[in-house]
């Protein structure tokens, strides 16, 4: 077949002696600048983007490549073991990672990160070479109403994330819509929510900043009047043994994650405008809506930790291909490629394929070198991150709020944020005090800056008809779906209650 | 004593002789901490592109002793980047990279107390000229079909934008006075986005920058027919421009480099001269022709008296349309 010629040629070029070592280089600096809080594979790529003037373009988008994959494996380190997410793209990550970590099992949380990191991004990548420009089309075909019903669909997956206490995720998620709708208003171009005048609103409130706000600080406190200061958190061990069975159990117990998290987060890193970050929350969401024990989740299941991480690599795979076939970025950290490859002296777009084809399949076949070798340097570095965790958390808990400020700073650069994330913190811990859920805040606030506009572009389109997300062939069963989700646990309450009226 | 370039050397000479260390002439200031690049919309956009273009060509030829340091400030439609700007501490090592909401934004939003004339000029990199784009599948070929089929369609016309009081949008509430046209415009929140809606055919037709629809175009998807430039674009010698048809109107997307209000003369010649630099070298110069942008290249005294009248021509347009 055609396809596998050009495949093979493409690893042929990744394993060119220069490819090859600007994807170690790559992979590994990714690893590390994603285990950052705050520095995710946007800031990574975009500071090494003149660098990339040196090498041929072919050279230079695998490298930045490699440097995107290694964040997306490198997220989940700090989520476990600090429990502040590394990068915006594993915040689900930490909703398991976390609680494995305390209970002494960061190996295998980090094992099962990088194993289902690993299937992700292969899985992905083999759609990709399969199925390019066949996705391509579909990706067009998601007009507003259809990005809008996904969202929808995203929101009801997570409403039972809170656990019973339906009341309290509904007001989590639109504590987050609100937070979601500060700053500009795209649609009619006038700010909004303004709050006190403070010109740093007009930004609006970053995702990052929420979730290290909620996650570093508000965790930190959390932790810190839990144990009052005491114990150390966990009492790791690493052995090569421990690795071997951790590698099992990791397989054992968060296959079903992987799989999930495979298929949902390439998809939805197809449709531009998603990206990485919305493809591994709404796994998680799924994950744990199929899963026969939803109750393990929040408490450290592996397939909590296998479904987010498993999809924001196949997402960021996923990513690629809008980028690469319709010259539109799929997630932030795309955009920033897009625009090297401008000035690499390429058009993105329908042409390229057949253009360009030999730098295409280079990157293709970059993609499978990439993923090899992210997942042998990350379960390498393993133990050394475990070792982190035996710290006390006397001294743990000063460096996560060091890390955080400085991590919150360096995503932005400005004060304002930095203030956002104490507040956010105090009154994160405050709320989770109450049993408030906090990761439907988190949620929609990812979401919300999608699916407002969407909706009202469609509005837009339809005249105010609303009829116009039930009447599409994509976006219908996908909204009756997810009205059928929302609805479900009020049904079960409906039903609980009259079996408790006939006994 | 008449200040002759010859007897100014020799004063010069002789102040480096005195205090050495010190350098006497206007040109040898140098950065003497990272520069503030800061970029007045998100990331992948055309301000972005061009910005990211501009620092590597800098670092590529090695031609400052201090790194610029891209950061997009897009919140608020640029307003967070002139604020940033306005209130820069350190205006000497301050430059931000412009598209037209320079000067609309200003305009839309009072509050913000930004004087744009008060602003540093340093070098106007090009201009970018916006086209009427449709879909193949419309077939529709001329500007003519075009007029004829929004009128047919009678308000249900769908055509995207980057917003009410963006720079497409002034494109085409102007074309819409001009041809009584009613057309029903939904915002998106980047011209790429547009250009992807309009592939899929959600919209009908989009107001975009050459760059942005050249993929689509090259790919035979989009079909120019008009331009908003002052004469036909060397890339698109058959689309004819809505002065041919009679409308004294053009409109370009402004990508200059500007610096902060408050910038010493010396900081401001120097960043001239480098990114006077860029702007000649081939890089710059095949940039433009691939990408259709138009060059127009004018010293301190001239960008300002532009952008007075820029200045002048948006609060005409933005009242024509929020009016």
């Amino acid at each position: 077949m055609e396809v596998f010629s050009f495949l093979v040629s493409g690893i042929f070029t990744a394993l060119e002696p220069i490819n090859i070592g600007l994807i170690l280089i790559g992979v590994t600096v990714g690893l590390f600048i994603g285990a950052m809080p705050g520095l995710g594979s946007v800031n990574g790529v975009a500071i090494l983007l003149p660098v990339t003037f040196l090498v041929p373009p072919a050279s230079a988008i695998i490298f930045l490549a490699a440097i995107y994959y290694g964040a997306m494996y490198g997220g989940a380190i700090s989520s476990v073991t600090l429990g502040i997410p590394g990068a915006s793209t594993a915040v689900a990550t930490t909703f398991d990672g976390r609680p494995l970590a305390l209970q002494g099992r960061a190996s295998l949380a980090l094992v099962t990160a990088a194993l289902a990191s690993f299937v992700g991004g292969t899985v992905a990548t083999v759609f990709f070479t399969l199925f390019a420009p066949l996705l391509a089309t579909v990706a067009l075909n998601f007009g507003p109403p259809e990005i809008f019903a996904l969202m929808l669909l995203a929101f009801a997956t997570f409403v039972g994330l809170g656990g019973d206490d339906i009341p309290k995720t509904i007001f989590s998620i639109c504590f987050g819509l609100v937070l979601a709708t500060v700053g500009f208003d795209t649609i009619s171009g006038e700010p909004r929510l303004v709050l006190f005048d403070i010109q740093g609103f007009l930004r609006g409130i970053g995702f990052i900043v929420l979730a290290i706000g909620v996650y570093g600080i508000g965790e930190m406190l959390w932790t810190i009047e839990q144990t009052r200061g005491e114990i150390t958190t966990t009492n790791p061990k690493m052995t090569a043994k421990g690795l071997v069975s951790d590698t099992k159990e990791a397989v054992r117990r968060g296959w079903k994650g992987t799989w999930i998290g495979s298929l949902l987060g390439f998809f939805v890193g197809v449709l531009p405008a998603a990206g990485a970050t919305p493809g591994s929350l709404m796994s998680y969401g799924v994950a744990k809506m199929v899963s026969k024990t939803p109750h393990e989740y929040g408490n450290g299941s592996p397939d909590g930790v296998a479904a987010p991480e498993a999809a924001n690599n196949s997402a960021s795979t996923g990513a690629m291909l809008p980028m690469l076939t319709l010259g539109i970025p799929g997630s932030p950290t795309t955009a920033i490629l897009l625009g090297g490859m401008v000035i690499w002296g390429l058009t993105p777009g329908p042409r390229l394929f057949v253009d360009q084809s030999e730098f295409v399949w280079g990157l293709i076949g970059s993609f499978y070198i990439s993923n090899l070798a992210a997942v042998l340097i990350n379960l390498a570095f393993i133990p050394l991150f475990v070792w982190m965790l035996r710290m006390p958390f006397t001294i743990l808990a000063p460096l996560i709020f060091m890390l955080s400020i400085v991590g919150g700073f360096a995503a932005s650069r400005s004060m304002h944020d930095l203030w956002l994330i104490v507040i956010f913190g105090i009154g994160a811990f405050f709320l989770r005090k109450f049993d408030y859920p906090l990761a439907p805040a988190v949620l929609a606030i990812v979401l919300g800056p999608i699916a407002e506009p969407t909706m009202r572009q469609s509005l837009l389109l339809s005249s105010g008809d609303p009829m116009i997300f039930f009447t599409r062939p994509v976006a219908g069963p996908i909204t009756v779906i997810a009205i059928f989700l929302i609805l479900l646990p009020a049904f079960k309450i409906l039903r609980r209650k009259r079996e408790a009226a006939a006994n | 004593m008449k200040l002759t370039k010859r007897n100014f050397m020799g004063l010069a000479f002789a102040g480096a002789l005195t205090a050495l260390p010190v350098t006497a002439f206007a040109q040898d200031w140098q950065p003497s901490r990272p520069i503030d690049f800061t970029i007045m919309a998100g990331p992948g956009g055309g301000a972005d592109q061009i910005a990211r273009f501009v620092q590597s060509v800098v670092e590529a030829n090695d031609m400052t002793n201090r790194p610029l340091i891209p950061t997009n400030r897009g919140g608020g439609s640029g307003a967070e980047a002139l604020l940033h700007l306005k209130d820069a501490r350190d205006p000497d090592h301050t430059l931000m990279v412009t598209l037209n909401s320079f000067y609309t934004t200003p305009i839309r939003q009072d509050g913000l107390g930004v004087d744009i004339e008060q602003f540093t000029p340093v070098t106007m990199m090009g201009v970018d000229p916006f086209v009427l784009w449709v879909h193949k599948d419309s077939g529709i070929t001329t500007f003519e079909e075009y007029v004829e089929k929004v009128r047919e369609m009678d308000g249900e016309y769908v055509m995207g934008g980057t917003g009410s009081g963006q720079e497409d949008s002034i494109v085409i509430a102007y074309m819409s006075g001009a041809y009584d046209l009613d057309i029903k415009y939904i915002p998106y929140d980047g011209g790429g986005a547009v250009a992807k809606d309009l592939a899929g055919k959600q919209i009908m037709a989009t107001v975009n920058n050459p760059a942005e629809a050249k993929g689509f175009y090259e790919a035979g998807e989009f079909v120019p027919l008009l331009a908003f430039s002052d004469e036909r674009m060397e890339a698109y010698p058959d689309v004819p421009t809505m002065k041919e048809k009679g409308h004294d109107f053009s409109y370009y997307n402004q990508r200059a480099i500007v610096g902060a209000p408050g910038m010493s003369d010396e900081a401001a010649a120097y960043y001239r001269d480098i990114f006077g630099k860029v702007y000649e070298g081939d890089e710059w110069q095949n940039y433009l022709t691939s990408e259709s942008l138009s060059p127009l290249p004018m010293d301190e005294a001239e960008t300002r008296a532009y952008w007075a009248t820029q200045v002048a021509n948006h609060r005409q347009l933005l009242s024509e349309i929020d009016g």
